[in-house]
């Protein structure tokens, strides 16, 4: 019973979310912290809290963290599966059917038209994430931070892995009080 | 070898993907169309398909690249490689970690790499929009552009219907 409700929980709130791992969490929360009880409120923050130090997905973290918790190991690759399994099937079934078919004229015409959608959809999550980044950093930091990384990446074609990580040094090694560490970002960037 | 390579590719790029499933798109993106195992068209429909099926995103790409390069094994090996480093380290160093769960260090982390995962994005966006307007012309291309925006952003559409619509109309007039 308990496998069988760890099932439908993770089930349930992937299949209901769209929009990628992070804007499913409410979903998981009303699931086991509303219907299942399986933790409290305070408990469901610090397991995201945590789970966001860590890179990688996040939803698969808290699917397997929790499912751990409630149900051992049997209770997490459960959980997991239940995540992100239906999914990747309907993916897999429906992208091997569409390239079956590719030489077809109408089916070129319908992957025409899938272009400017996918823009369009890039564009709103580049959006979200400038967003977020001037909530912490601020405009002249964010806008400066990205004039930099467009150098880089696409003048110079610096692999974004090395960017990234010297950036994650930064924020690791950077005093934590001092105005002074901003100053030299550009450059360890 | 192919698996060994699967496997590395994810594994990379979502240790480097700091901010949840979207923060990898990029460099999977980027990994996947430099070793020639997508093009770019390709790599987009599947993030199409991809973002109208529900869903964490990063394991759904990692799946279905996993499957077209080497079968179920490498449809299994490429989730893994994306699920279970980070699930590990989160099993294991539980008590280290809730130490640190509130520190400012860790939460930098997370902000810093967010302009950089935007410029990719960004970058994304605009290769999608230069391929969309060379190959259906600028027309064709503001009019899907504009009207899916629209319903995404101000009618808030299910994207699935999104998708579905723009397939219906390129099977159609394109």
């Amino acid at each position: 019973m308990k496998q069988l409700n760890i099932f439908i929980a993770f089930f349930r709130s992937s299949m209901l979310g769209y929009g990628g791992g992070p804007s499913t969490i409410p979903l998981v929360h009303k699931e086991v912290v509303e219907r299942f009880k399986w933790m409290n409120d305070e408990e469901f923050g610090d397991v995201l809290a945590i789970g966001n130090t860590l890179p990688g997905p996040i939803n698969t973290k808290m699917a397997g963290y929790i499912g751990f918790k409630v149900g051992g190991k049997i209770g997490m690759i459960n959980a997991i599966v239940a995540t992100i399994l239906p999914t990747i099937i309907l993916m897999v079934v429906l992208l091997t059917t569409l390239v079956t078919f590719k030489d077809l004229k109408w089916v070129q015409g319908m992957t025409k038209a899938i272009v400017p959608v996918v823009g369009v959809m890039l564009g709103v999550l580049t959006w979200q994430f400038i967003e977020a980044s001037v909530k912490g950093l601020k405009w002249p930091f964010t806008i400066g931070h990205i004039l930099v990384g467009i150098v880089l990446m696409q003048y110079f074609h610096i692999h974004p892995g090395f960017i990234i990580g010297g950036l994650l040094l930064f924020a690791v090694v950077k005093p934590t009080k001092s105005v002074e560490g901003k100053k030299s970002k550009g450059l360890s960037a | 070898m192919v698996y060994w390579n699967i496997f590395w590719a994810f594994f990379v790029t979502n240790i480097l993907g700091y901010g949840g499933g979207p923060a990898t798109i990029p460099l999977i993106q980027k990994e996947v169309v430099t070793r020639g195992w997508l093009t770019h068209q390709e790599f987009n429909e599947a993030l199409a398909m991809g973002n109208s099926l529900p869903g964490p995103i990063a394991t759904k790409m990692a799946g279905y690249i996993g499957f077209h390069e080497g079968g179920i094994l490498g449809s299994i090996l490429a989730v893994f490689a994306t699920v279970a480093p980070s699930l590990i380290l989160m099993l294991t160093l539980m008590g280290i970690l809730y130490k640190y769960r509130h520190s400012i260090q860790v939460k930098r982390m997370t902000l810093y790499v967010k302009p950089t995962i935007a410029v990719l994005l960004g970058v994304m966006a605009y290769n999608s929009f230069h391929d969309s307007y060379s190959q259906i012309g600028i027309g064709q291309f503001l009019f899907l552009g504009v009207i899916s925006y629209i319903l995404m952003e101000k009618v808030k559409l299910h994207p699935a219907f999104i998708v579905m619509g723009a397939l219906l109309y390129g099977g159609l007039n394109l």
